[in-house]
């Protein structure tokens, strides 16, 4: 079990970086899916671990809110593409205090 | 059930208020003149419901005419109750009949005259609302509903009077209406809460039942009756707020017949009839108001001698037979002042009627006396009315004014003390009002025919680009001046007939009270008077007799001197300006009453105002609390602001730090 945390772990550190580091949203998008399934393969692990099924549940939840949240992001990112703004981030900082 | 007569003065009310509302609703739809007929209609089916208003009253027996009819309750709590109630009494009824019959002439007069105006079904709208709003106030049955009519009667004159927008003159003259229609309106106001603190009622029968048991010229009556004064004054233009009826002339000529003739003018003299036993009971208020009522009509004959604009004399003029009307009301012959305040409907409305059609036949180009001579071919029906409306205003014998004028002046002579020096003034003042009203005729009517009226006898039209007569700017067409195809020249039968009848009623109008003879006008208002206690202090036949026969030589004198100045010896006016040419240039600028006010209270305002905008908007408001709020803001969210990058990443790296922060220290706790 120790082996699938760590595995879990180091998939979570890879998007977090990816998230952190990385400009374009499709790639922020994309970095955000590997924190979550990280989170699942965490959840799925534990759950195996315990012998217990509520862990799979959580896991269910987690895919459907992956699938909203992707739903969301990439309609955001089809709404820049039309108002032909640059597909970046950084850009978008208009909420700069 | 609700007796037959109040049921009619609702159908009175609703009538107008319907055509307000349709016509202004409509105007898209109403093509034509369909604007003009529906507003002129319903006044005339109100006019015939004031009629069935009256026939229903007589059936009642005289000591019960004073009925009252509620709606529904306005404010009840405890103290004060006001129904949104009318009132029908003889005394209303009165007044309805003429608002309404004069009303109903001056639209069908209008329906031509407003013909190629671009704002003719809006004209109408107001003009039904102003005639609504003067019903309410004269149907009122208590002081709530009055301040109510009061005020629409004042926002109606407003739109009136600026209804030429565009013209600068129009909207100035309409402000300054308002303004000073607001001062009155604040004197009643403040006169209907003394009235409710003193009297405990807020209806006109409770009122004046309870000013009984207070004791007579009470400190706070008095100061009621004042203010109500003030109200009065500022609706009838007596002194000292006259100064915006001479500018409500900016208006279209019928708007100046119905603001002076059948409405709002009246409206004051209305009041003090209204309020008699309040005034009774406090006489020194109504001394003031019949001092007041003298001075301005000796004060207002003497500023008519010299004024040049038509329109303008016909103005004072009503200022100066108003003055007749409020000291008769004050003196407490109230049968005499509303006889009085009926015959000047009449042949004042003439009167404007006919300087409209001569103004028109002139393209609305100029309103001066000195450049019209000459009208008497051209336009020969508009001459005859108009003289004989001039001889009706001058007292000229048998016809309608000389009765009436000479039965508030006979009346105040019978009074005795103060009462018979304002009589002697009045009697002056009435030589005046015959020497300026035929001023009028002999300038305008005969002479050399200037231009328009030359041509207008050789049968053709004269044309001229419309300009303010006061400024010389040229009219703005577009919106709503009737522009130089506007010519109507006495040729419209719309105009005529309301002309022709006004003249008749000018004539006979008189024969309502003849002394000795008849007295129709006091008996039927009677009722309404039945608590005077000056209803029985009658100037026996004989004195008025007299009366008659001074008023009589007093016209035909200032008949003939207008004849021998203006006609015989033109020279002779010439000379004689030039010789007092310091008291006429005290006259011409009417007594330097707006030069006084514009030193007094217009300049000092606006100075106030622009201090107040360099120091205290610009320095404490702008500087001190919007600056000072903002800077605090500002300053206390430095920080906060700063975090706010607007960057993503930097925003996932603060969650995912608070996260690790978080987890640290379970994991530190945990232990």
């Amino acid at each position: 079990m120790t082996w699938f945390v760590v595995l879990s772990a180091f998939i979570f550190c890879i998007g977090a970086a990816g998230v952190l580091t990385r400009r374009n949203p499709l790639v922020i998008l994309l970095c955000l899916e590997l924190m979550l399934n990280a989170g699942n393969l965490a959840l799925l692990a534990f759950a195996r671990g315990h012998g217990d099924g509520a862990g799979q549940v959580f896991a269910l939840v987690v895919m459907v809110i992956a699938a909203c949240e992707v739903v969301i992001g990439l309609g955001l990112i089809v709404a820049m593409y039309r108002h032909k703004l640059p597909i970046d981030a950084d850009e978008m900082s208009e909420l700069r205090g | 059930m609700t007796p037959h007569a109040v049921s009619w003065a609702w159908v009175v009310l609703a009538l107008p208020l319907a055509g307000t509302v349709g016509i202004a609703l409509g105007w898209r739809t109403l093509g034509g003149r369909l604007a003009g007929w529906i507003g002129s209609g319903t006044i005339g089916l109100s006019f015939l419901a004031g009629l069935a208003m009256y026939t229903t009253l007589e059936e009642v027996p005289p000591p019960g005419r004073h009925l009252v009819g509620s709606a529904w309750e306005y404010v009840g709590t405890s103290g004060v109750h006001v129904d949104l109630a009318v009132l029908v009494d003889p005394l209303s009824t009165f007044m309805v009949l003429v608002v309404t019959s004069v009303s109903f002439l001056i639209h069908v007069y209008s329906v031509a005259y407003l013909d190629s105006d671009r704002g003719y079904a809006r004209f109408f709208s107001y003009l039904n609302f102003f005639v609504f709003s003067m019903l309410l106030l004269v149907l009122a049955a208590n002081f709530v509903v009055l301040i109510v009519g009061w005020a629409f009667v004042g926002a109606a004159s407003y739109l009136l009077i600026s209804f030429w927008y565009r013209r600068d003159t129009a909207t100035r003259a309409g402000i300054k209406a308002f303004v000073i229609n607001v001062i009155g309106d604040v004197g009643l106001v403040v006169a209907a809460f003394l009235i409710l603190s003193q009297l405990g009622s807020l209806d006109y029968a409770a009122a004046f039942a309870a000013v009984k048991s207070v004791p007579r010229d009470d400190g706070v009556l008095i100061a009621a009756c004042l203010l109500l004064l003030v109200g009065a004054f500022a609706k009838s233009g007596q002194l000292p707020l006259h100064t915006w009826l001479p500018d409500a002339m900016e208006g279209p000529t019928p708007v100046s017949a119905l603001i002076h003739a059948a409405t709002m003018v009246t409206a004051g003299v209305y009041l003090i009839a209204r309020c008699y036993p309040l005034f009774e009971h406090a006489p020194t208020a109504a001394a003031i108001g019949a001092l007041v009522g003298t001075l301005t009509l000796l004060f207002a004959a003497t500023v008519a001698l010299v004024v040049t604009d038509l329109k303008r004399i016909i103005a004072y003029s009503t200022i100066s037979q108003i003055g007749y009307m409020v000291l008769g009301v004050s003196a407490f012959a109230y049968s005499a002042g509303l006889f009085h305040l009926m015959t000047h409907a009449f042949f004042k409305a003439l009167l404007f009627m006919g300087a409209g059609s001569v103004v028109s036949a002139l393209g609305m180009t100029n309103e001066s006396i000195d450049r019209m001579s000459g009208f008497r071919k051209a336009m020969p029906f508009t001459f005859a009315t108009f003289t004989i409306g001039a001889a009706a205003l001058a007292g000229f014998p048998l016809l309608s004014g000389f009765f009436s004028k000479d039965e508030v002046l006979s009346y105040t002579l019978h009074r005795g003390g103060l009462y018979t020096l304002l009589a002697v003034l009045g009697y002056a003042a009435a030589l005046l009002t015959a020497f300026y009203a035929f001023r009028m005729v002999f300038r305008v009517f005969f002479g050399e025919p200037v231009e328009g009226a030359s041509s207008l006898e050789r049968g053709d039209l004269y044309h001229a680009e419309p300009r303010n007569p006061l400024t010389g700017e040229e009219e703005d067409t577009d919106v709503g001046f009737p522009g130089p195809e506007h010519h109507i020249a006495e040729r419209a039968f719309s105009m005529k007939a309301p002309m022709a009848i006004l003249a008749l009623l000018a004539v006979v109008g008189g024969l309502m009270a003849v002394p000795g003879l008849t007295a129709e006008v006091e008996h039927f208002l009677e009722p309404s008077f039945a608590a005077s206690e000056h209803l029985h202090e009658k100037p026996p036949v004989s004195e008025q007799l007299t009366g008659l026969a001074i008023g009589g030589v007093l016209a035909l004198l200032g008949i003939g001197a207008a004849y021998l100045v203006y006609l015989r010896r033109p020279s002779l006016a010439r000379s004689a300006r030039e010789r007092l040419s310091l008291v006429h240039r005290f006259l011409v600028n009417k007594w330097y009453f707006d030069e006084l006010y514009d030193r007094a209270f217009v300049r000092p305002g606006r100075a106030l105002g622009r201090f107040g905008r360099a120091t205290v908007e610009r320095v404490l408001v702008q500087g001190a609390l919007v600056g000072g709020a903002t800077g605090v803001v500002r300053a206390g969210t430095a920080f906060a602001r700063a975090i706010q990058t607007g960057y993503l990443r930097a925003y996932a790296l603060l969650l995912l730090a608070g996260v690790c922060a978080l987890a640290l220290y379970f994991l530190i706790a945990s232990r």
